[in-house]
C-alpha cells in the first residue's frame, strides 16, 4: 500500500527546498512519521538534518508536528500517522516554535 | 582592474559587499539566506569564486553552502558533521563532564593550494575537514583526542573552535584555538596536536598557568612569517616568535586589553590592529568611543585610530572573526560591528568610512582581493 502524504514545511525550509507551501511524499507501507520524514529527506536531501538531528534522528527541540489539531511531536515516530493524513486529507505539519528575536 | 569583495556573517543573513580598488562606491547584495545565522564565509584562495559558508538556526541547525560563482548563486552541501570514534566528554561550566555535541560550525578555512579542502572549526570543540568540495566531512580527531580534551570547558559562547591558521610555508602545520581551551599546533598534518599556551596568564582559571584553559579569542598571522603569531587573548594582547612555543605580552599602552578582534596589515608584518573593548562584563567601548588600535612595531606602542569612526554614544561590540584586511597597494582595513555597521579603512586605519550601517549584528567579516 502506497499513502501520499501531504507535508507543510515552515517557511526557512521551503526556501531552502525551493518548493511551495506544501509538499507530498509517497510513503510506501505503513504511513509514519518516520517513513514519512525518510521520504522527504530522500526527496529533499537538503533538509537532512534540518528537522531532525543528523545523529540521533531526534525531532529538533524548536519544532513540533501536528496533524489533524493534534500535537504527535512526543508520539513514537513508528506510530501509524492519523487516517486523514494517510488519506491526504489534511497535511502533516512542521512547525517551527514562534520564539526568537 | 583590482577590487574587492567584501563577506559579511550576520545574525539575519549574508552580505556580499563590492567595489573597485578606491573602494569608495559599494554595491551591496543580499540579504542572502535572510533570516538564518551566518556565522562566517570565506572564499579559497586558490579560486576566489570558490566560497563557503556556514548558515545555521537554533531552530533548524547547521548548513553548509557552497558558491562556485562569488556568490551569485549558491548550493546546500553535506552538513553531517560526526565525531570520530566514541566522543567521551568535556567539561561542562559546572566542571562536570558534558558529552560531545555537535552545535555549530563557527569558521571555515579554505586550502591555500586546493579548491575542494576546506576545514571547519566547530562548537563543541573539534576541526573538521572536507577535501572533495563539503560533499563529505571528516574529524581531524586527533586534536580532541590528544589528551586535554576531557579538561575543555567552554567559554560563555560556547566550546567553539574559532581560529584555523594554515601555515603557506609548511603544509603540515596547521594553527587552530578554542574558547575556552586555548592554542593548538599540529606539525604533521592534522595526526597530532599539542597545546601552545606557554605564556598565556588568565587569572581567572584555578591554575593561571596552565596547560590548556585559557580563553583565546582570536589569533592572526601574516603569511610572510608564519612562525610569528599575535593574539588577542580575554584580557591581554599576546605575542609569539615561534609558532606559539612561547608567548608574551604586547598590550602596551593599549587603553583596555579585552578585545575579540585582531589582524595584521597585508604588507607590514610588524602592524596590527585590535579594537579595545571596555571589559568581560562591558561588551563595548570605553566611553562609548569606538577606536581601532594600531601598532606598527609588533605591538607595545598602540595608537588610536578614530578618525570617521563615533566618538560618542557607541556601544557595539566588534566580535572575534568580524576584522579583516585586503591587499591592495595601500591595504585596506575592515571591521563589522555588533551594531550592523561594517567599515572600511582605505589607508591602512588612518581613516575610516562605513560602508554600511544597518545591517543585523555582524558576526564574520572577510575580504577577497580581486585582481
Amino acid at each position: 500500500m502506497t499513502s501520499t502524504v501531504r507535508i507543510e514545511l515552515p517557511a526557512h525550509l521551503r526556501t531552502l527546498a525551493g518548493v511551495d507551501r506544501e509538499v507530498t511524499v509517497e510513503v510506501e507501507g505503513t504511513a509514519t512519521l518516520r517513513a514519512a520524514m525518510d521520504e522527504l529527506e530522500a526527496r529533499y536531501p537538503m533538509l537532512c538534518g534540518t528537522i531532525r538531528d543528523q545523529i540521533t534522528q531526534q525531532r529538533r527541540p524548536f519544532l513540533r508536528f501536528f496533524a489533524c489539531q493534534e500535537d504527535l511531536s512526543h508520539d513514537s515516530p513508528d506510530d501509524p500517522l492519523p487516517e486523514a493524513i494517510i488519506l491526504g486529507k489534511e497535511p502533516l505539519i512542521v512547525l517551527g516554535a514562534i520564539a526568537g528575536g | 582592474m583590482s577590487g574587492v569583495r567584501v563577506l559579511v556573517g550576520t545574525r539575519k543573513g549574508a552580505f556580499i559587499l563590492t567595489a573597485d580598488g578606491k573602494r569608495k562606491d559599494w554595491n551591496v547584495s543580499g540579504p542572502h539566506f535572510g533570516g538564518w545565522e551566518m556565522y562566517h564565509l570565506k572564499g579559497s584562495p586558490a579560486d576566489p569564486n570558490r566560497i563557503y559558508a556556514s548558515q545555521t538556526s537554533g531552530w533548524f541547525g547547521q548548513l553548509i553552502q557552497r558558491s562556485n560563482d562569488g556568490g551569485k548563486t549558491w548550493e546546500p552541501m553535506n552538513n553531517k558533521f560526526v565525531y570520530d570514534g566514541v566522543p567521551g566528554t568535556h567539561q561542562w561550566y559546572d566542571g562536570t563532564p558534558h558529552p560531545w555535541e555537535f552545535k555549530r560550525v563557527w569558521h571555515l578555512e579554505p586550502s591555500l593550494t586546493d579548491p575542494d579542502t576546506v576545514y571547519a572549526g566547530v562548537e563543541d570543540g573539534a576541526l573538521f575537514r572536507s577535501t572533495d568540495g563539503a560533499q563529505s566531512w571528516q574529524e581531524m580527531s586527533g586534536l580532541r583526542k590528544h589528551g586535554t580534551g576531557p579538561k575543555w570547558q567552554p567559554g560563555a559562547g560556547g566550546l567553539c573552535l574559532h581560529t584555523i591558521l594554515l601555515d603557506p610555508e609548511n603544509p603540515n602545520r596547521i594553527y587552530i584555538a578554542i574558547s575556552a581551551a586555548g592554542a593548538f599546533r599540529t606539525d604533521d598534518s592534522g595526526e597530532t596536536w599539542k597545546p601552545i599556551n606557554r605564556g598565556l596568564y588568565s587569572k581567572y582559571i584555578p591554575d593561571p598557568n596552565a596547560e590548556v584553559g585559557h580563553c583565546v579569542h582570536h589569533i592572526a598571522m601574516h603569511p610572510s612569517r608564519p612562525n610569528v603569531l599575535f593574539m588577542q587573548k580575554h584580557w591581554d594582547v599576546m605575542r609569539s616568535d615561534n609558532g606559539g612555543d612561547n608567548w608574551q605580552e604586547v598590550s602596551g599602552n593599549l587603553p583596555t586589553d579585552f578585545g575579540f578582534a585582531i589582524d595584521v596589515h597585508a604588507h607590514e608584518p610588524e602592524t596590527l590592529y585590535v579594537v579595545p573593548i571596555k571589559s568581560d562584563s562591558e561588551h563595548y567601548p570605553i566611553d562609548g568611543k569606538l577606536q581601532v588600535h594600531r601598532s606598527r612595531t609588533g605591538g607595545n606602542e598602540w595608537e588610536a585610530m578614530t578618525k570617521g569612526l563615533p566618538q560618542q554614544n557607541c556601544y557595539v561590540n566588534v566580535l572575534r572573526d568580524a576584522m579583516s584586511v585586503d591587499s591592495l597597494d595601500e591595504c585596506g582595513v575592515y571591521f563589522g560591528t555588533t551594531g550592523g555597521q561594517v567599515y572600511c579603512s582605505a589607508d591602512a586605519g588612518d581613516s575610516w568610512n562605513p560602508i554600511v550601517r544597518d545591517l543585523p549584528a555582524v558576526l564574520s567579516i572577510e575580504v577577497q582581493t580581486l585582481r
